[in-house]
């Protein structure tokens, strides 16, 4: 009975020092959290030289910060001109591959929940069994395969491999059992065929769907390093992270352009996170509720 | 007119929808998975591949180096199911109660290392575990009295830098999932308990944590499945696939090293099946200590 007193009592001490150590640790584990990328942010205001010299010290001394990391970046030099073409390539093939792997696992997740057929739980079985298999065991005869396509070294080879993702069915599946079936027999009634009434009459709806897996592919794509590592040969197809991966020498002559070059990269995945969070979060944990 | 009626007809059309997953998963899954298994009892050469049994087992089980792989590998994912299950499911419980204030922000800025390119979260780390007296790990110990030490360097400390950087990435996503196991419990449960008296320990033993069991069991299975394949982070914390004695040396790092800088695809395959069958293996007795294949006899 005590318990639901307090709880009522909004105002009391008990309630009000509760909220303080509460909210203190989420406050000292976010400082945690944000530590490094904080540290990086400022040290990308130092000259590069600095930041072999002094790492990652927090300083926020206006005297020694400086734009010239960003100026450098921005200048259009051969170092800028080569930083811009892999922040081109990785928004090339982040659009591209988000695009067509959303409309191809939507079609896929709508022949596998919209009708009844022998196949259907079979061919869901098998959706299931693709998670069961880390990537990175089918990474070096994949890596094969692509070399015998000919796709080794192209944005096509790059992406391919993905574009039926299982996670990603498995979510469009979730969404469209929600929906009424109804909606497809009113449309059949109406003489609509099953691609108009896919396309037309049920891709409409799933639009949330479409806002939180294409958010999650997108920061997926935009990140990804192990397969676009083995695929792109050419410093000229590189992605950012690779790209980036490349200024990492042991001789530190290049920490200019990689740590102003590596904050400006988190730039498009932070502003897409601000501004789409709840359909991140939605999309991510659809999976761990109904497990 | 016929065809297109054909195509056009509600039996047609399931498959149709289903045919590039069909294609994807004969040509992106099956196709080499198979071949991964075929390539491992197989000496690839440039030009042609010869058949040599079990050869490439042998030879592994008595490699030096593909041991401490796979002993990096299990304690990583040990450690990171320690770490990255209990801690994270405590702090939804605490930040699914009523004490916490502007919970959204928290959640953002958890989330936030998820967000970060390993390249760069990495090359982050690298620099706070540095050897010199500059990086944040150094400038603890030195606080303390204890002088520099060089975390990359030795065992123990290159496992705990890659551990720290687990924890600051997978914290906050754990925590998220956990936060939405959390939503999915029925409230009229707790009041019930209240009504008879538990307290918020019992509460936490009797209700929450048997109810959060379809999210604890698919948050250990991604975790198994990530700690051991984990290959990008200790490639980025050591610049390379080539740590001192071998100390951030993965299964998956190894692979690595022999299929693509060594040019061995089929020893490089051995490791893949091994690894596939370890990560089988781990995943099916979790799933039947869970009881979760008794389901459907209750």
């Amino acid at each position: 009975m005590e318990n639901t007193k307090v709880r009522n009592l909004s105002h009391s001490p008990r309630r009000i020092i509760g909220s303080i150590f509460g909210t203190g640790f989420f406050a000292a584990l976010c400082a945690i959290i944000v530590f490094p990328v904080l540290a990086g942010l400022l040290a990308s205001f130092r000259p590069g030289t600095e930041l072999i010299r002094r790492g990652l010290a927090i300083d926020f001394n206006p005297k020694t910060m400086t734009l010239a990391n960003y100026a450098y970046l921005f200048g259009g030099n051969a170092d800028s001109k080569k930083y811009f073409m892999w922040y081109r390539n990785s928004l090339v093939i982040t659009i591209v591959s988000v695009v067509v792997t959303l409309l191809i696992c939507y079609f896929v997740a709508y022949g596998l929940t919209m009708y009844d057929y022998k196949l259907k739980n079979f061919l869901f079985t098998l959706v299931l069994a693709t998670m069961m298999v880390p990537f990175e065991i089918l990474m070096l005869p994949m890596y094969k395969e692509i070399i015998k396509l000919g796709l080794i070294d192209t944005y096509t080879g790059v992406i391919i491999t993905g574009v039926v993702n299982a996670s990603t069915v498995f979510f469009f599946r979730q969404y469209l059992s929600g929906l009424p079936k109804e909606l497809l027999s009113a449309a059949r009634i109406d003489g609509a065929n099953e691609y108009y009434i896919s396309v037309k009459i049920i891709l409409p709806l799933a639009k949330p769907a479409f806002a939180s897996m294409g958010i999650l592919s997108a920061m997926g794509t935009w990140n990804a390093i192990l397969w676009p590592l083995l695929v792109l040969k050419g410093a000229e197809k590189f992605t950012l992270p690779i790209g980036l991966n490349t200024l990492l020498t042991p001789y530190g002559n290049n920490y200019d352009v990689l740590i102003a070059g590596s904050m400006f990269g988190i730039l498009p995945i932070f502003i897409i996170f601000l501004l789409f969070q709840k359909y991140i979060i939605d999309g991510m944990t659809a999976g761990a509720v109904k497990g | 007119m016929k065809g297109k009626k054909f195509v056009y007809s509600q039996k047609v059309a399931p498959y149709v929808f289903v045919v590039p997953f069909i294609l994807s998963f004969a040509i992106f899954w099956i196709y080499p998975l198979i071949t991964a298994f075929t390539m491992s009892f197989q000496d690839i050469g440039a030009i042609d591949s010869e058949w040599i049994g079990f050869k490439n087992y042998t030879k592994l089980l008595k490699d030096k180096v593909f041991l401490i792989a796979v002993a990096n590998s299990a304690k990583y994912m040990f450690f990171t199911l320690v770490l990255l299950i209990p801690f994270p499911m405590l702090f939804a419980v605490l930040m699914d109660s009523n004490v916490v204030k502007a919970k959204g922000v928290w959640k953002a800025l958890l989330y936030m290392p998820a967000l970060t390119s390993v390249v760069i979260s990495g090359t982050l780390f690298r620099l706070m575990f540095t050897e010199y007296k500059t990086g944040q790990m150094n400038l603890i110990t030195q606080a303390l009295g204890l002088g520099t030490y060089k975390w990359l360097k030795n065992g123990w400390s290159g496992m705990l830098a890659l551990l720290i950087l687990a924890c600051w990435r997978w914290t906050g996503v754990n925590m998220l999932y956990f936060l939405s196991g959390l939503k999915a419990i029925d409230t009229s449960l707790y009041e019930a308990a209240d009504i008879d008296g538990a307290t918020p320990v019992q509460k936490f033993f009797y209700v929450t944590l048997p109810l959060l069991k379809p999210t604890t069991i698919y948050v250990l299975t991604i975790s198994v499945y990530a700690g051991l394949a984990m290959f990008l982070e200790s490639y980025m914390l050591w610049a390379g696939n080539s740590s001192p004695n071998n100390i951030g040396l993965t299964i998956v790092g190894y692979l690595y090293k022999r299929g693509i800088e060594k040019n061995n695809m089929g020893y490089a395959c051995a490791v893949g099946v091994v690894l596939l069958i370890v990560a089988l293996i781990i995943n099916f007795t979790q799933l039947i200590l869970n009881g979760t294949f008794k389901k459907e006899e209750d």
